[in-house]
């Protein structure tokens, strides 16, 4: 089972955000702390600029000829002793791991951070066949005690303070000293650290995602600032590359592109801490690594999107920046959008997924303020894709009735410039005469979405159309 | 200018024309300062609250019938970045793969400008002949500085407003949370990002607020009065035609100052009082 998005209640999700004091306190550093630093590390780079364009074509390049790419990359992982399996749903993607778990006898996983994972629901999946998932990233960590999703998509905790992790850390760690001190950060991260240590010396399966798939190696590569990606996946019997069908670049001469707009965008760092290339198994005069390398390429809804209208959105890296700068992800956090992709990426890509019947809300609840675009380094046109959502949803009359019936009634008007004349030159006389003593409404019949939190100002007269008229006449 | 006079059709946008016709007269004043023959052909909407509704149909209609009521000028300009960058982007976006539509389209969407970069840009005007005593702040609407590229040229304009003097805000760049339909489609996410702009506004201390946009400036006014902060919302084109007699954005007329107490208006400000003092505005 994959979770149950709440996509359609957004605005409910939202209401209940923005009355969350610990939540509005927790999302300020990504509004304050995250959008500065990276202009900063952009600024000392003079062709950062031309390395997105360059970035954007490097994707582009490769999803034009994605099949290619694809039997290049599966050859190259086999040539070196891995595996590969094609995934068209989320179900055959956990079917895939759960049969490895199986044959291997795996009692435990660790996980790197994958957001394909939480597409999949794989954790719940793997609970329901008695293996016990668990997750290394220190984000990822926080969320699976709480049993939640991730919040965003690089820092999956960060709509939680320090306070509520420690709470959760005194909660699920109970075989600890209860007087030990959690009150630094510091603190709560050597906790996790001593705890997942012997997690990963445990596991029998480990599971990482993937940033990149290189087609030229057959290597697939995660980035990381923990080093938990690097344990999960050398110390078990099997790693397994859970990865969907967008990842894959050519050559590591392109990941090299790649790395350097990512991790700016990404963490505002020049390089992630930790950047892992597998290349197959543990080779006999390897020291150590995994005893089975398997890819699992998910595709999950993608290909449909190649050449069509969401294709852009296939470019994506998963950085993260378009919802570290997006005033609507500031004010209502992650988990308002209701499933796994958040922020303006999750409003295009999860419309795609699950419906945009059920995701509908997603980019519509955009002002389309552009600022994911401007900062995007593959220069996704995410705007224009949440239009082409509202297209959709327009012409399968998915959209509130009230929304279709105000702007037939508005349309019927703006078609009709002299009708329109006419009706705004009483509007504006109307509602000129009423508001003149104040200059403005605090309540307007049709308009309390406005009016419960602003004042509308009164009209200042006469149109500008009927007194340029006058005017004319004046003149004449 | 050399030349002939150009000929300016005036996109008055549809907020102008209803809620503030001083800002239209303002926009008239300074294209004609600058040696341009204004115009006003019949006209309602630029159709973007049906394009971002989804509604390609409506927005086709209404774009046909601009492209066809601006066809006979030589400029089309707008007193706004999001009508402007519309007409300017977005027609084209529109009409893409239509052989008949598309070069008319692509024709319009050279011609037309946003009225500051017109100025600036087109015109080569830098400076104005208006003064005003205050001291404001300048909020980048966001069609206008990403589509457009509109930053730089309001600035530079409003730096030669004599008595006018200028203090950035913090984000100053960022969404003020209008959005069109969108803030009363989302009022709760909206009020929650216009809050913030509100917040970052009062903190400069600036008597005035400036913006390209009626829309933006309707959503920021609106906030800050309803907060019960007196600061003034002018349109850039007033402020830079010298013309800020006027009340302010939703602010009552002067001789009916008269409100109830829980409703303070700003004090109406004539160009020779003096600016009010920081810390005023909160």
């Amino acid at each position: 089972m994959t979770h149950v998005a709440t996509s359609p209640r957004f605005k409910e999700n939202a209401h209940a955000a923005l009355a969350d004091p610990e939540l509005q306190n927790a999302l300020k550093f990504v509004e304050v702390n995250l959008i500065q630093r990276r202009r900063d590390v952009v600024d000392r780079l003079p062709e950062f600029d031309a390395l997105r364009d360059s970035a954007r074509d490097i994707k582009n390049h490769t999803l034009a000829h994605l099949d290619l790419y694809l039997e290049a990359y599966e050859s190259k992982v086999t040539a070196a002793g891995g595996h590969v399996h094609y995934a068209v749903t989320a179900d055959d993607a956990k079917a895939i791991v759960l049969d490895i778990c199986k044959r291997l006898g795996a009692k435990t996983v660790t996980k790197g951070k994958s957001m394909v994972g939480e597409e999949i629901g794989l954790n719940d999946h793997l609970e329901a066949n008695g293996i016990v998932p668990i997750e290394t990233d220190l984000g990822e960590y926080i969320i699976q005690l709480r049993h939640e999703l991730p919040s965003h998509i690089i820092m999956p905790a960060v709509h939680l303070t320090k306070g509520q992790i420690e709470a959760d850390f005194r909660r699920a760690h109970t075989n600890l000293p209860a007087d030990r001190n959690l009150a630094e950060a510091r603190d709560l991260l050597t906790e996790a650290r001593a705890i997942l240590r012997e997690k990963f010396l445990a596991a029998d399966v480990g599971i990482t995602g993937a940033n990149f798939l290189v087609a030229e190696t057959g290597t697939s590569i995660i980035v990381t600032n923990e080093g938990n990606g690097d344990l999960t996946q050398t110390l078990p019997k099997a790693h397994i590359v859970l990865a969907s069908i967008e990842k894959l670049v050519p050559t590591l001469e392109d990941v090299a592109q790649m790395l350097r707009v990512l991790a700016r965008s990404a963490t505002a760092q020049e390089m992630s801490v930790y950047t892992t290339l597998s290349t197959g198994p543990r080779r006999p005069e390897d020291p150590d690594g995994p005893g089975e390398y398997h890819v699992i390429i998910l595709d999950n809804g993608r290909s449909s999107m190649l050449g069509g209208d969401f294709a852009d959105m296939l470019r994506c890296i998963r950085c993260g920046a378009c919802m570290n700068h997006c005033p609507v992800f500031h004010a209502v956090g992650g988990h308002a959008y209701g499933w796994v992709y958040p922020g303006p990426m999750g409003a295009v890509l999860t419309p795609s997924l699950i419906g945009v019947d059920k995701a509908g809300q997603l980019p519509n609840a955009s002002t389309f303020c552009g600022r994911c675009e401007e900062i995007c380094p593959v220069r996704i046109p995410l705007p224009r894709m949440m239009r082409s959502w509202r297209e959709r949803e327009f012409e399968r009359h998915l959209s509130p009735a009230t929304v279709r019936s105000g702007l037939a009634f508005w349309a019927f008007f703006a078609k009709r410039p002299w009708l329109y004349g006419l009706a705004t030159s009483l509007a504006s006389r109307l509602l000129a005469l009423i508001g003149s003593r104040n200059g403005r409404f605090r309540w307007l019949p049709l308009a309390t979405g406005w009016t419960r939190y602003r004042d509308f100002p009164a009209p200042q007269g006469a149109t500008f159309q009927a007194q340029w008229k006058a005017r004319g006449t004046q003149r004449r | 200018m050399a030349g002939p006079p150009k000929r300016v059709g005036l996109f008055v946008t549809c907020l102008v024309d209803l809620i503030r016709p001083s800002v239209g007269f303002a926009a008239v004043k300074l294209l004609e300062d600058a040696g341009c023959g204004v115009e006003v052909p019949r006209q309602a909407c630029c159709g973007q609250p049906a394009f971002n509704s989804g509604d390609r149909a409506t927005t086709r209609a209404i774009a046909e019938q601009v492209i066809d009521a601006f066809a006979p000028f030589d400029y089309v300009v707008a007193p706004s970045g999001s009508c402007a960058g519309m007409l300017k982007v977005h027609y084209p976006e529109l009409f893409r793969g239509d052989p008949n539509w598309l070069p008319r389209a692509d024709a319009f969407a050279a011609k037309t400008f946003e009225l500051v970069s017109f100025l600036v840009d087109v015109l080569g005007v830098t400076s104005v002949e208006a003064s005003v005593q205050a001291t404001a702040t300048y909020h980048d609407a966001c069609s206008g500085l990403r589509e457009l590229g509109v930053r730089a040229q309001p600035r530079k304009l409003l730096g030669s407003v004599r008595g006018l003097t200028l203090t950035e805000m913090r984000d100053a760049d960022v969404c003020c949370g209008f959005g069109g339909t969108f803030c009363v489609k989302y009022p709760d996410i909206s009020n929650a990002i216009v809050g913030k702009k509100a917040a970052n506004v009062a903190a400069t201390g600036a008597g005035m607020l400036v913006a390209g946009d009626l829309g933006c400036l309707m959503n920021m006014a609106g906030k800050l009065q309803r907060d019960g902060n007196a600061i003034e919302a002018r349109h850039v084109a007033e402020v830079l035609a010298g013309m800020t007699d006027a009340p302010a954005i939703g602010a009552a007329p002067p001789a009916a100052s008269a409100s109830p107490p829980h409703q303070p208006a700003p004090p109406p400000t004539t160009p020779l009082k003096p600016p009010p003092a920081p810390g005023a505005a909160s």
